[in-house]
């Protein structure tokens, strides 16, 4: 019974975390909450569809559809949090001081809104659609009455969602000198996350060779199951056991972003006045 | 010349896959268990392992060992690779009913 909520917990907190993350990233761009709140939205009737239509994408390639698809939702949101990262590298920090100081919503960034949308979108789809599944399933299951498992799912819901708020609230709370490189820094690693989860996808579908699997274990150190290690997890992607693919996928795509983000801000601009 | 250095590099790489191919391992899930609860695999050797679901409802294969993760819907079925392992014990557990739904793999 108290299974449907930390399995709900688990699915929620990754999800929240992405959210919190880039709403905090998002502060004082006219028209945030509305695009949040859309993305959430769509994020959770795709999540349905998904759900319902799990067992025909499973089928398709061989047994293995539901994988790629995983890996082509999460190489689509890591190209838009890098386009996020990147964009905001050149305008993020002069956004962040107008709306602290004026303290009304500055214009523009109507851009990266879109892929904050998105992004939200695809996290509330990938985590929701197990989610959906796994409470259907449950309710189905003849141990658990149908109201246990909505209730607990519920909590755990709950939860998962004032995790993602603390993180936000947190945010919040960093002076603006280091705001924006608190947000950015942390929207690179959720993006070297991701990147690390495709590989993962693409090595279960034997699309690619894993390059050693696991590279190391630190199982014994801070374990995948472990409430650290699971924060870790959805915040910087930790894995105790990765393949070397993973580790690939998760440094290139750190490297690729940084250096873009470097190229941007040295270039001429406004914001490098102060 | 390099194009051929890398065609005949490229040409290396065949025999060995065709070498390793892939043998395939049916799991079944009933009533949220693992049939077989053991599999017995070749070390070594990378395994495609076919996880058929007979239950109405879903279940997520997991398995931090083997480090793969993935839900099987009710009266579906997918494909999992794993390996190449080695010898070792490799515990995996179906997620949404852990209390009856354990299981290993064994490479030897």
């Amino acid at each position: 019974m108290f299974g449907t909520g930390i399995i709900v917990f688990r699915e929620t907190l990754e999800a929240a975390m992405i959210i919190g993350i880039l709403a905090a990233a998002t502060v004082g761009i006219a028209g945030r909450s509305r695009m949040l709140l859309g993305g959430i939205a769509a994020g959770v009737a795709g999540a349905i569809v998904v759900a319902l239509l799990t067992g025909r994408i499973a089928e398709m390639a061989g047994g293995t559809g539901q994988d790629l698809m995983n890996a082509s939702i999460l190489g689509f949101a890591v190209l838009m949090l890098a386009w996020h990262n990147i964009w905001m590298s050149r305008h993020g920090a002069a956004l962040a001081q107008e709306a602290r100081r004026v303290g009304h919503a500055v214009r523009g960034g109507e851009k990266t809104l879109l892929t904050l949308f998105v992004v939200i979108a695809l996290a509330v789809l990938r985590e929701g659609s197990e989610t959906v599944l796994f409470v259907y399933g449950s309710m189905a299951g003849s141990e658990t009455s149908a109201l246990q498992v909505l209730t607990s799912g519920s909590l755990g819901l709950g939860a998962g969602a004032l995790a993602g708020f603390l993180l936000y609230a947190g945010f919040l709370r960093i002076p603006l000198r280091w705001f924006f490189a608190a947000t950015s820094g942390l929207i690179l690693l959720l993006a070297a996350a991701m990147a690390s989860q495709m590989a993962r996808f693409l090595v279960q579908s034997d699309v690619l060779p894993d390059f050693g699997n696991p590279l190391w274990d630190t199982t014994g150190l801070l374990s995948n199951t472990s409430p650290a290690g699971v924060l870790l997890h959805a915040l910087m992607g930790y894995d105790a056991t990765p393949s070397g693919l993973q580790v690939v996928f998760y440094v290139t795509t750190l490297i690729v972003i940084l250096f873009a983000m470097w190229m941007l801000r040295y270039r001429k601009d406004t914001i490098s006045r102060f | 010349m390099v194009f051929y250095r890398l065609m005949l590099l490229v040409g290396m790489l065949f025999p060995i896959t065709v070498l390793a191919a892939d043998s395939e391992i049916v799991l079944t899930i009933r009533e949220h268990r693992f049939e077989p609860s053991e599999l017995k695999v070749i070390a070594n050797q990378k395994i495609r392992l076919i996880v058929k679901n007979l239950d109405a409802t879903p279940e997520e294969f997991e398995s931090h060992e083997l480090n793969r993760e993935k839900v099987i819907s009710g009266k579906g079925q997918a494909t999992i690779y794993i390996g190449p392992l080695k010898p070792g014990r490799y515990p995996f557990m179906g997620e949404f009913n852990q209390k009856t739904a354990q299981g290993v793999v064994v490479a030897e």
